[in-house]
């Protein structure tokens, strides 16, 4: 799950990171109250949404005065926001952040994550602040330092220590670097999250180590013990209808295709999406109805498949385990009671209780495809 | 033969008396699995099916000489049932359970490391070796014994592409879900070094996905260490990147885990890469003759 950056911030100011002093905005003469309290000087205004490259997109300006952030702010709320993250539909601007200026000698970078390979968090940094960590750990990987975190003890100071001398950190600097990754983590790990990137570490003229930027991304599985950060979640963030699959327990990926697919089982849900493509169709989404055998999934799946006017044909690759074929028959036939889809519906389903399966579906003239290359050829067919 | 379970398995049921622990309690015996002994705490003295139902899993194994255990219970309680799995001194556990957060299977690996005990999953179907074991959720009906050894990530793409195998008369060795999360405790290498080794399994089908690097680490193994030749197959060609594709280890970050990435590295192996499920039957049919 991802949140914005000034809730970031909030989260990060709770376990005594450093960060710039501010407060988010909906309104611009709420705007304007917080660039006053600020001290009335130079503020930042940053336009709130889940995506990076904001400053190119225009979503970043620098205001001399709160009356200039007022002004910054009625432009910004309510604009589009184009970044390379976005998509070309870009994304709307509902929330701001105004945040006191300051004096930036350097950028730097700092990550954690979750290493796979080593069964570790990883905390990795780089004097390339500002930059796209990608980029940097492609061309010169020498620039990136990382140290591993010991679960049963967590970040040593020793470790904090190596990564502030690797990016260049000394004195007061240094001091305040080193609370500052310590700091990091442990926010990172009490929070559960996946990622904790502050993408630039500034220090400013001063001496001071501050996040400029925080991008804080949760582990799904873990959010049953964290409600407060579940609070957090903007449903306009999120597409409408994979906030809708998520309230009804299915794992939903929307795609631009015109072939919907209802799969039961992520990884044969992927490898239905790739016959389709190899097929010389485009799928219109992912969607596991996962392993429970409740016909309710099956309703809610071709209702929120439906949204998307561009689908012209929807697939059903069921392979029964868990799941029982008479289970999503029942479904199926059911949903078509209630709305029988504006779309053709060709159905495969193969394994436990199959003939069952079959049998209900022959109620309602539906004839189960032989095997999963045969219903992905018919529905590329059928969508034209 | 096989690998990791066969007709000694005597196997302990972690969360035998739950809706999902009950009812393929009954599936795997019914296949034949020596089912010794179930654990659920506060449940001592109960029966299921005949099945001693233990409040602790050192209690079971002490009773009844259980050498691995299968685990059903809900995702925040499953990092303690292996613990516990552990503790008992198993040969083997196998994690069922979908959703353990990942922070919670970072300090049980950590805690394994050293240990005997080996973990399967979680976020797993489990394993079956036909005609002598079955540990987990795999449907039965679909597989038949032979020389083909099964490995991958996903679970019903796995019964697939093993329904392909069985229609086509090429039986298994050992078919088993390694885990579609992050951090599992068997991974590719693993499971391949384990095949490697078994004097009936003739050929191995490796099912990957999008997401990590255990695949390409899987090739460069496969290519140093193996006489057995191995196919390939990675789903999610056309998944968009930063999307989690249902499975948490599903999602492309960076270009190290995208499908034509592993493709290429598989292939520079030496390791034959399936385009699509039906192109595998042929390609191990071509490796068995």
């Amino acid at each position: 799950m991802k949140i914005h950056e000034y809730q970031g911030k909030d989260i990060l100011r709770q376990h005594n990171v450093a960060v710039p002093q501010g407060a988010v905005a909906f309104t611009a003469d709420e705007a304007y109250e917080i660039a006053e309290k600020l001290g009335g000087g130079v503020v930042i205004v940053k336009a709130q949404i889940h995506a990076g490259g904001r400053g190119k997109g225009g979503g970043v300006k620098l205001a001399k005065n709160p009356a200039e952030a007022k002004a910054i702010a009625e432009k910004m709320l309510g604009m589009t926001l184009v970044t390379h993250q976005t998509g070309p539909e870009g994304k709307k601007v509902q929330r701001i952040l105004i945040e006191e200026g300051m004096d930036i000698d350097r950028e730097l970078y700092v990550g954690i994550t979750l290493d796979r390979a080593k069964g570790k968090n990883a905390i990795m940094v780089s004097t390339e602040g500002g930059m796209e960590i990608e980029e940097v750990a492609e061309k010169t990987p020498e620039k990136i330092v990382k140290e591993w975190v010991s679960p049963d003890i967590g970040l040593q100071p020793f470790q904090a220590r190596k990564l502030a001398f690797a990016i260049g950190l000394s004195g007061k600097q240094f001091k305040s670097g080193v609370k500052f990754l310590t700091s990091l983590y442990r926010a990172y790990d009490k929070n559960d999250c996946s990622l904790a990137e502050i993408n630039p570490l500034v220090v400013t003229k001063d001496g001071n180590v501050l996040a400029l930027d925080a991008k804080m991304n949760f582990d799904d599985s873990s959010l049953f013990r964290h409600k407060d950060i579940e609070e957090l979640r903007d449903p306009n963030e999120e597409d409408v209808a994979e906030t809708e699959a998520r309230a009804a327990d299915l794992s939903f990926i929307k795609l631009d295709g015109n072939v919907g697919c209802v799969v039961n089982g992520a990884g044969l849900a992927m490898a239905t999406m790739d016959l389709v493509k190899h097929f010389g169709g485009e799928p219109a989404n992912f969607l596991d109805i996962g392993g429970s055998s409740n016909p309710e999934k099956v309703i809610n799946a071709l209702k929120i498949i439906q949204r998307d006017k561009n689908v012209k044909s929807i697939l059903f690759n069921i392979f029964g385990g868990i799941t029982r074929c008479d289970d999503v028959a029942n479904g199926i036939v059911e949903a078509f009671k209630k709305a029988k889809p504006e779309v053709p519906v060709v159905v495969r389903l193969t394994g436990t209780n199959e003939e069952e399966g079959k049998k209900i579906l022959e109620s309602v003239g539906l004839t189960a495809a032989s095997s999963m290359e045969d219903v992905v050829k018919k529905a590329i067919e059928l969508a034209g | 033969m096989s690998i990791l379970i066969n007709k000694d398995t005597r196997l302990i049921v972690q969360g035998i008396t739950g809706r999902d622990g009950s009812f393929h309690t009954r599936q795997m015996k019914e296949y034949g699995t020596h089912i010794v002994a179930g654990v659920t705490p506060g449940k001592k003295g109960q029966f299921l099916d005949g099945i001693p139902v233990f409040n602790t899993v050192s209690d079971a194994k002490k009773e009844t000489g259980g050498n691995t255990s299968v685990i059903y219970v809900p995702a925040p309680f499953a990092a303690d049932a292996i613990l516990e799995a552990v503790d008992a001194e198993l040969d083997l556990v196998v994690c069922i359970s979908e959703g353990v957060p990942a922070n919670d299977m970072v300090r049980v690996a950590h805690h394994m490391r050293g240990r005997n005990t080996r973990l399967i999953g979680p976020n797993c179907p489990g394993l079956i070796s036909p005609g002598q074991s079955k540990v987990g959720i795999l449907p039965s009906q679909i597989t038949k014994p032979g020389p083909v050894g099964v490995v991958s990530r996903s679970g019903t793409l796995t019964y697939e592409i093993v329904y392909q195998l069985t229609q086509a008369n090429i039986g298994q060795s050992t078919c088993i879900g390694i885990g579609g999360d992050p951090i599992i405790g068997t991974n590719f290498i693993d499971t391949l070094s384990l095949f490697e080794k078994d004097p009936d399994t003739k050929c191995v089908v490796m099912i990957g996905e999008i997401g990590g690097t255990d695949e390409q680490e899987a090739a460069a193994f496969a290519q140093a260490e193996m006489k057995t030749p191995v196919i390939g197959f990675i789903a999610g060609k056309t998944a968009p990147p930063g999307k989690r594709m249902g499975h948490a280890g599903a999602i492309i970050s960076g270009s190290s885990g995208t499908a034509a990435e592993k493709t290429r590295i598989l292939n520079e192996k030496g390791i034959p890469v399936a385009s699509i499920p039906s192109d595998i039957v042929p390609l191990v049919k071509k490796r068995l003759s």
